[in-house]
């Protein structure tokens, strides 16, 4: 049987969730063993090029690109993984869905402290080549139908190591208390 | 403002306990608490701003912003909306020029939303500086505008007085009794003072006994049998001893209380004394909802009135050493109060927030001290059990529940008000009194009871089958059952949470958010099942009653009326649709930099 087939990627995240994945330390060497990876910055591999098995999502949908790119990952993936508290809550980002994007903009580009110096012309970025923002910043499964949840800010490495392997083995993932209590 | 403050502060001792009459007054007085004001009263009772701020952000009446001279609070329960209250909302909005949640530009009217004012029975209605306006039409809302623009006082712009004791100079009041059926405790003949007379003869000991003899259970909903309450307390160790009478009345669809609170105060006062007497109490409080204001002075005066009587104060009725007073505490608009510790809380000048149970209110209420409460319906019963004797009212109603009920019934029926029947009434025989023989669902006990259909119609109202704290809202065939009712129930638990155990503070909205995606045709099959699986949650996972039925809406409609839910399923194979749209997603971003959405 050939290897599995991850891809990964960050939306509107802080990489924190794969600085995480990356902090399963040696095991990354077994881990190559048993997966092969696609897309995902680890390997740098910008677009796919096969159907994969895993993707794993790391932050929340801010801008038309993350839909893209979500949407890009749950046609290339058979099972999508939503990984830590942006992706599946929206996390930091969200913090701003209470505010009319309209607000956020002008705090951001006009009225905000770090603004006044450097936009003496007031411009709110509208280039077209930029992304567009979202009204408010989306969860994955809001978007895109997710299959599971690995919860955590950011997830602890050993559960996405964990998971990982409970994944490609087949076996059942064990999850005791004490990985799942956040408080 | 610092002499008015501190005057008000004085009159209740500068006792921080009393912050609720404090904060009441001031915001009478100056229609908002301002900023310097919580100042003001935060010096004066030697404690913390925050502490005066938490207890103001908590109740709907409390506002730090002006609400305007004029301040409409329209109801905004289901059943408001039953009888037209969308109508009756634009109106006002139209008139007024300005949104509901705000106050016009000229900062004269404030028009604000609501919950169940207890005025189901004749709505829409609303509460206009105190005053309530029942039974509006457009027409008198435009002549309400009018007088308002033109600068009449709000007593000017009255209606006709209501029935019964609502004409009552001191009620001077335009709601209505609606007493549609009365029966052989609550409205029996009763010559005020004849209980207080013969419970002088008694002893405590055997006061308890007739109480439990009589079976009687709380009639508040809860159903806890009363006898062994006060057997509880009265053995409960404490140096004193309160009784609380619950007229919070906050279950949309209830309003037994406002009627008996009009027609049969002396009940509820003689009732508290012998709950005094039976426990040894010195103190009664009624909790009165701030929607019932209006009542204040004649309530007040009936309190006089038992005073000149001496059924209140010293040697009651000549019994020496036999002392009681009562004092009213008005709430400040929130259901979380009708929850016995919540509202000893509320009494204590703070936040509504329910205690962790145990210590029970027997053993640890008022001031810490043993207390009974007691629903305004089981109190006056009380009167009828020692008038009578226990064995009397026990022959009436069912095994497990004696006595009479009153229900107020209310919606899709030919003649809503008040009804005094026996538990142990069938759904249908219900129906059938009150004109509702066409209902398509009936909610029982309000939002945070169940949903019934027809094939239920055979039940009966007691606790063995389907207990009732007296809400019955009968809703017919034309309804859109989830939008119309679940929708607006789920609304109420959103605004009424006191947000202190997280999944009464999320659940409801996630929930909601649910139907809501449902309703826009964007259901799955499995949102049912979520919906099901988190509302179970909800028992195990908050501490007080409301938290713990919130999701009740949804879980009896999702039994009893499943088919409704599926319908709105489309595709019933569909796995995923959360109706997210990209292009109305990014279109206010791309309005506010300027720049055509490239999806």
């Amino acid at each position: 049987m050939s290897k599995p087939v991850v891809a990964t990627t960050s939306l509107s995240g802080c990489f924190g969730c794969h600085m995480s994945l990356l902090d399963i330390d040696e095991r990354i060497l077994d881990l190559i063993d048993v997966v092969e990876f696609n897309k995902s910055p680890i390997d740098d591999i910008k677009e796919f090029t096969k159907q994969c098995d895993i993707g794993i999502i790391e932050g929340g949908c801010c801008n038309s690109e993350n839909v893209h790119v979500l949407k890009d990952f749950r046609k290339n993936c058979k099972i999508l993984i939503s990984l830590g508290e942006c992706a599946i809550m929206g996390g930091l980002p969200a913090l701003r869905n209470g505010i009319p994007i309209k607000e956020c903009l002008d705090e951001a580009y006009l009225n905000g402290p770090t603004a006044q110096i450097g936009n003496e012309e007031q411009i709110l970025p509208n280039d077209e080549e930029l992304p567009m923002i979202l009204d408010k910043v989306y969860p994955c499964h809001e978007v895109v139908k997710i299959d599971y949840y690995l919860p955590g800010c950011p997830p602890r490495a050993d559960l996405i190591w964990d998971a990982l392997v409970a994944l490609v083995t087949g076996n059942e993932l064990k999850l005791p208390y004490e990985v799942v209590k956040f408080d | 403002m610092r002499t008015i403050i501190n005057k008000i502060i004085e009159k209740f001792n500068r006792n921080e306990a009393r912050l609720m009459d404090i904060l009441l007054d001031v915001q009478a007085e100056f229609g908002l608490i301002s900023g310097d004001a919580v100042t003001l009263i935060a010096e004066g009772l030697n404690i913390s701003s925050v502490d005066v701020q938490q207890t103001i952000s908590f109740y709907h009446f409390f506002s730090q912003k002006s609400r305007g001279k004029y301040t409409i609070y329209l109801n905004d329960s289901a059943v408001a909306y039953m009888m037209g209250r969308a109508d009756i909302a634009r109106t006002f909005e139209e008139e007024c020029k300005c949104k509901f949640g705000s106050v016009t530009e000229d900062g004269q009217i404030g028009l604000f939303n609501t919950a169940c004012i207890g005025m189901n029975d004749q709505e829409p209605a609303a509460i206009i500086n105190g005053i309530v306006f029942p039974k509006l039409t457009e027409s008198c809302v435009k002549d309400i505008v009018n007088g308002m623009k033109e600068g009449k006082s709000v007593p000017e712009m009255m209606g006709e007085l209501g029935d019964g004791e609502n004409s009552n100079k001191l009620l001077n009041s335009m709601v209505n009794n609606n007493i549609m059926k009365t029966g052989s405790v609550l409205f029996s003949d009763y010559k005020n003072g004849t209980a207080i007379n013969k419970l002088v003869t008694m002893t405590p000991k055997e006061v308890i006994g007739e109480v439990k003899a009589s079976h009687i259970r709380g009639l508040g909903g809860a159903g806890f049998p009363t006898g062994m309450k006060w057997d509880f307390c009265s053995m409960a160790e404490g140096d004193e001893r309160f009784v609380l009478c619950n007229a919070d009345e906050g279950e949309p669809g209830t309003f037994k209380d406002r009627v008996i609170l009009t027609e049969l105060p002396n009940l509820i006062f003689e009732g508290m004394t012998i709950a005094a007497y039976a426990i040894g109490a010195k103190e009664g409080i009624l909790y009165l909802r701030q929607e019932y204001h209006y009542m204040k002075a004649y309530l007040e005066s009936v309190l006089d009135k038992l005073r000149e009587e001496n059924y209140l104060g010293k040697d009651i009725a000549g019994k020496i050493g036999f002392n009681f007073d009562i004092r009213i505490q008005f709430g400040a608009g929130a259901y979380v109060c009708g929850e016995e510790s919540a509202l000893i809380e509320s009494c204590e000048g703070k936040r509504g927030e329910p205690r962790n149970r145990p210590p029970f209110p027997v053993q640890k209420g008022y001031l810490q001290k043993p207390t009974v409460i007691n629903n305004v319906e089981t109190l006056c019963s009380v009167v009828k059990i020692i008038e009578n004797g226990g064995e009397w009212f026990s022959m009436m109603g069912t095994k497990e529940t004696a006595g009479t009920k009153l229900l107020s019934i209310s919606g899709d029926c030919k003649y809503p008000g008040v009804y005094e029947v026996e538990w142990g009434i069938r759904i249908r025989d219900m129906l059938e009194m009150v004109g509702g023989e066409e209902a398509y669902a009936v909610q029982v006990s309000g939002p945070s009871g169940i949903c019934i259909s027809k094939k239920d119609f055979k039940r009966t109202i007691c606790f063995e089958d389907l207990p009732s704290g007296g809400s019955i809202i009968i809703i017919g065939k034309e309804r859109n059952l989830i939008k119309d009712i679940v929708c607006n129930f789920m609304d109420f638990f959103i605004d009424e949470s006191c947000g202190s155990c997280v999944p009464c503070r999320s659940l409801p909205l996630i929930l909601k958010n649910k139907l809501q995606k449902l309703l826009d045709g964007n259901g799955v099959m499995s949102d049912l099942t979520d919906l099901e699986n988190w509302s179970k949650n909800m028992k195990a996972a908050n501490r007080c009653g409301l938290g713990q039925t919130a999701a009740n809406p949804i879980l009896s409609t999702l039994k009893n009326f499943r088919e409704d839910y599926e319908a709105l399923i489309k595709n019933k194979e569909k796995d995923f649709d959360t109706g997210f749209n990209l292009d109305a997603a990014v279109a206010a971003s791309c309005e506010a930099v300027g720049r055509n959405p490239q999806i």
